[in-house]
Order: C-alpha cells, then structure tokens, then sequence
C-alpha cells in the first residue's frame, strides 16, 4: 500500500493514477477524544492522538458531548500537527458522560465512510466501554490496549498481565485499536489549521440508559495515569491512618500522585480509582515509590515500565525488588518521615 | 409477580492468576501443559453476583445458567459454578481453539436466545487475554444496554430496572437501565464464595447441556488478529539495595528521577 504512495510518476497511466487516488483516499485515522466538563482534552487522549499521527496517515479528531466545540478550539490552538486534517464536533447533551448505548450510534455513521482505515481510541473508561460495542456492530475485532505500533497493522499488546508481549497482525479493512496512553507521549502543543465541522446527526438510540450521578475523587494531585512521579502504597502500611500519615506527606514533598495496590483499596486505605495494575491503572512515570508494597503480578502490570523503582519494605525477600532499581529495607514508620523530611529540605 | 429474571453467566477456564506464565519454545504463545487452570476470577464474581441477586430476589430468578465455551475441561470451572449456586450449564466444547472475543460474543448471543436470558453478568476481562471486550460486543450485537465494570448492583422489582454503581476513571458513576441488560464485573463487586464439598457433591446431579462448535457453525470462528509472535518483556536490569535514606536521595539525585 505504501509503495503505492510513492508513485512518482506524473506519467504514469491514468488507471494507475486513480488507484493511487483511491489508496490515498482509503487510508484515514480517525481518533475518538474525551474532554472534561470545561472543555479541557483529557491526556489519555492527547496520547491516543499522538498515537493516531504515528500510524502516518490524515487523522480526523473528533469530540462528543456539551463541551466538544470548547475543546476542538483548547485542541486547535495546542495539539496540532500537520497530520490533524479535520475536527469533527458532535456537540449535544445526547453524548454527556460519554454512555456507549450513544456514542456508537455515532461513531457507526462516521466511520461508515471507507476513508477512515483507523479508529483509535485511547483505553480509558471510556474508550474501553465503546470500542469493543463499535467492532462488534462493525464486525471487527478491535485491537485493544496497544502499547507499540510496529506499523499501520501490526501492533504490539501486552497479555497475561503484561508477563508477555504478543505482535498481532490485523487484515480487517478498518482496524479498531485502543492505546495504552502510558505508553504514547500527549500530543505536543502547536496551533494547527484543522477545519471544524460538525458531527451528521444521528438517530438517537432507543436503549433508555439512565445516567444518574457520579462520584470523582477531588484532588489537586497530578492525574495518576500521566503523572511524572507515583507514590503507591500497599498492605504494608496496615491502615488507612497510617497509608494517610506516611504515603500522602512523601507524596505531597514530591509533587507526585498518589497509587495504591488492590489489598491498601479492598482494606479501605483509599479510593478504588487509585487502583494500579493489571485491573486498575496503568502508569509509566519517571519515579514510582512503591511503600509497603510486595509486588504481585497483577500490580506489576500496572507499573513496571517506570523509569525508576524505589521499593521501601520491611521484608527483604520481597519480589518488589526484583523490579526496584533502589530497594531500602527497613521499617515503613522510620524510613517513610525520615525521606519526607530530606526531600522537602531538598526542595 | 412471576419469575421473571433468566440470568446467564458466562465463564472462561484461564491460567489460575498466581502463576507467573511461560512463553512456549516457538514463541507463539503461552505454555499450557502441566500448569494449573481455574476459573477467571472476575468470572468468579460475576457467578457470585448471580447468585446474591436469587438469594435476595427469590421470587424473582427463575434460573441462573453458566455458559463455557473452551477445551473438555471447562467443565471442570462450569461444575464449580453449579456448586456455586448456578442452576444449570452449557459446555461448549471447541477443543483446542482459542476464540477471540467477537467469535465468542457471537457464540453467545445465540446461546441469549436459546436461553431466553435478559441478564447476562460476564468479567470484565479475562486475564489471559486481557482484552476486556467480550461483553461490550454482547451487548452491541443483541442492542442491549451494557453497564461495565460493575461495584455495585441493585434490581428493583417493582420497575424491573436495574441500578449499576460503575468504576471509572477518576471514581464510580451509577446508570440504571430497564431489562434486559448485559453487566461486566469489577473486582470491588464481592467477595466471591467458595464452593464446598457438599455443594460440589450436588453440582454433579445438575444438568450440563454439551454443544460443540459445529453447533454453531454460521459463527466463523477464523481469528480476525494474527498472532506472529509472543515474546517476553524487556527485564529489567538488576537494582541495588541502599542502606540508608540518605543514600536513597543521592541516588535518586544522580539518576535525575529527583
């Protein structure tokens, strides 16, 4: 297919000339973006952006919901790229809270057009709970949570918890993707000359899915999935006092989220959503502080691409530092105050 | 009122959770011999949710039905769904083939009709292949609504809707929708049960219904994806202990994480 782009011939015949057309035509991404209420790009999506460029062909972004016009304007002036043709806005309240019994309704029509080879998504929530409803009405089968493009059908995806790495080639017309964000850099800010138009209207799903109320966790901490620095803390720290005397402080002197493993969430130290690991989040920062943490699988999934490890825990034959590129073994209740301490001093 | 909830519960038979899995020599995939299977924990839940909704709406569960679609062995994970508390089951013996999600969604929604279902609770995701697909592309191909990723769910008999608290990504929202439905189950759901003796004594009487893929031979079960190969991760270069805070901080310095 590529080859065919590279035709370089103003001679060529004129069939050949049409099929190149054709295959220019044919080859098109088109990326799904959340934003939150004001209208701000979400970073998980700025990835899944990023991600659509490398696949190397026109990307057309588009947005759902009340707030989609404010953020195709936040996108136009800072996540551009020569590759950002097209801005489609699907501005209704019909795509509040982003309920997939809506959005594929939409996102059928879009890509009922044969230009569109690509859709990405990054793998959020949100993007999790539609892509798989869109491939199936489609009938595709998405390649979810991608962590490389090798290129525009092969991909490369973790399984088994991330203990493998599987390269799966896709020969399906359209190929359905979702990106891992963690493994993608955000879009970089430039001002772009994308033309906004609207979403088709689209016939409103008869599924009556109520959306009644949520429930986000506040906080004025970086955004776990695309913080520079993670603070975790796991069953070591007994309780949730303790997970708020040790983990919270350290956290705050760094000015780093804050993570938790499955059995600090099931215990009630924190909030679900702080889950990381192969269920949970999956994050990639240049530090991650893993305190009181024993590092089962499952939340090695979620965090062993970080740059660099720190395991601090009390038992030295933890598999937490078989990851750790600096462990210090020791009592959580010392060690913890005494590295706050140095580190605000530091600052 | 009748009996009027059918629910149907998907299982898979995956590698138990705490085994660290081994690339076969081919690179291929994933060794498969000798190493313990069981059932997908978040399968687990979803049949443990299935039995707390009969538990507290008798009159209203007319039978819980567990579905398995995998080698001759999945029926060892379907006969701990019995003594679970499921009711009875369909094993769909597809030997050695491994379906990828649409296959087996499509596989499923003609099990929905047989069964007459309207409330389907899968996993979220298997964790083998990790995809998190199967039941979004349940509820796409029967145009059900979904409620994915579970923690908390609520029937209201009097409305037949139902109230699902879901896990997103900065909290939980919470949708209801009218029946029938197709759910996903986090792991903050429950806590499942374990199956005891006496229980999985009993669940040798229940009825099991076996199929085979040629049963269902309009679904093409040809993979869509081509796996060229499976390889390890990267490992990661061995780390050093550090004796002291101190220490710890000008490592960090030099390493530029600080």
């Amino acid at each position: 297919m590529f080859s065919m782009l590279r035709v370089p011939s103003i001679s060529g015949s004129l069939k050949s000339a049409s099929r190149t057309l054709i295959t220019l035509r044919l080859a098109s991404t088109l990326v799904f973006l959340e934003s939150s209420r004001d209208g701000k790009v979400l970073q998980s999506s700025l990835s899944a952006l990023s991600a659509a460029q490398q696949l190397g062909n026109p990307v057309t972004a588009l947005f759902a919901g009340s707030s989609a016009a404010t953020a195709a304007e936040e996108l136009k002036s800072t996540g551009g790229s020569t590759l950002l043709k097209k801005i489609i806005v699907a501005d209704s309240k019909t795509y509040d809270n982003y309920l997939p019994e809506a959005l594929t309704p939409l996102a059928l029509e879009i890509l009922k057009d044969p230009e569109f080879s690509h859709f990405v998504v990054a793998s959020s929530a949100v993007g999790k709970n539609l892509l798989p409803r869109v491939g199936a009405l489609l009938d595709y089968q998405p390649i979810c949570d991608v962590t490389k493009i090798v290129d525009s059908s092969t991909f490369i995806r973790p399984i088994y918890a991330g203990n493998a790495l599987a390269t799966v080639h896709c020969g399906q017309n359209k190929k359905l993707v979702s990106i891992r964000a963690s493994s993608f850099p955000a879009a970089s800010a430039s001002a772009t000359a994308a033309s906004v138009t609207n979403a088709p209207e689209v016939q409103i799903s008869d599924l009556t899915v109520q959306w009644e109320s949520e429930n986000l966790v506040k906080s004025a901490r970086p955004d776990l999935g695309s913080a520079s620095k993670v603070v975790s803390g796991g069953r070591g720290l007994k309780n949730k006092e303790t997970f708020d005397k040790l983990v919270t402080p350290l956290a705050d002197s760094l000015g780093a989220a804050i993570g938790a493993t499955r059995a600090a969430v099931d215990s009630g130290f924190c909030d679900n959503s702080l889950q990381i690991g192969q269920t949970g989040k999956v994050v990639a920062p240049d530090l991650y502080i893993a305190v009181g943490i024993s590092g089962a699988i499952q939340h090695l999934a979620g965090m062993k691409d970080s740059k660099v490890i720190v395991a601090i825990n009390n038992d030295k034959e933890a598999p937490i530092f078989q990851v750790a590129d600096y462990g210090l073994t020791g009592d959580l209740n010392e060690i913890v105050p005494e590295l706050t301490e140095k580190l605000s001093l530091n600052k | 009122m009748s009996k009027s909830l059918r629910i149907l519960v998907p299982v898979k038979r995956v590698i138990d959770y705490a085994i660290k899995p081994r690339i076969n020599k081919a690179g291929t995939g994933v060794e498969k011999t000798g190493v313990k299977f069981s059932m997908n924990p978040f399968d687990d839940i979803a049949v443990e949710e299935a039995v707390r909704i009969k538990e507290s709406h008798k009159k209203l569960v007319e039978n819980i039905h567990a579905v398995s679609i995998g080698p001759a062995k999945a029926q060892d994970i379907l006969r701990t769904a019995l003594a679970k508390g499921a009711d009875t089951c369909t094993l769909i013996d597809a030997k050695e083939t491994e379906l990828e999600p649409l296959a087996v969604a499509k596989i499923l929604k003609q099990v929905v009709t047989k069964q007459n279902a309207n409330l389907i609770i899968l996993g979220k995701q298997s964790i083998d292949d990790d995809c998190n697909n199967t039941g979004q592309m349940l509820a796409g191909l029967l145009n059900w609504p979904q409620a994915t990723n579970a923690a908390k769910v609520e029937v209201d008999e009097a409305s037949m809707t139902v109230r699902v608290t879901r896990e997103i990504d900065g909290g939980e929202e919470t949708i209801s929708a009218p029946l029938p439905l197709v759910i996903t189950t986090d792991l903050r759901l429950n806590q499942p049960r374990y199956a005891t003796l006496p229980n999985l004594m009993k669940a040798k009487k229940k009825p099991m219904e076996k199929l085979t893929l040629s049963d269902f031979s309009d679904v093409s079960t040809e993979p869509r994806l081509k796996v060229l190969k499976v390889e390890e991760p990267a490992t990661r270069a061995a780390g050093i202990k550090v004796a002291s805070v101190d220490e710890l901080i000008e490592k960090l310095k030099a390493a530029k994480a600080i």
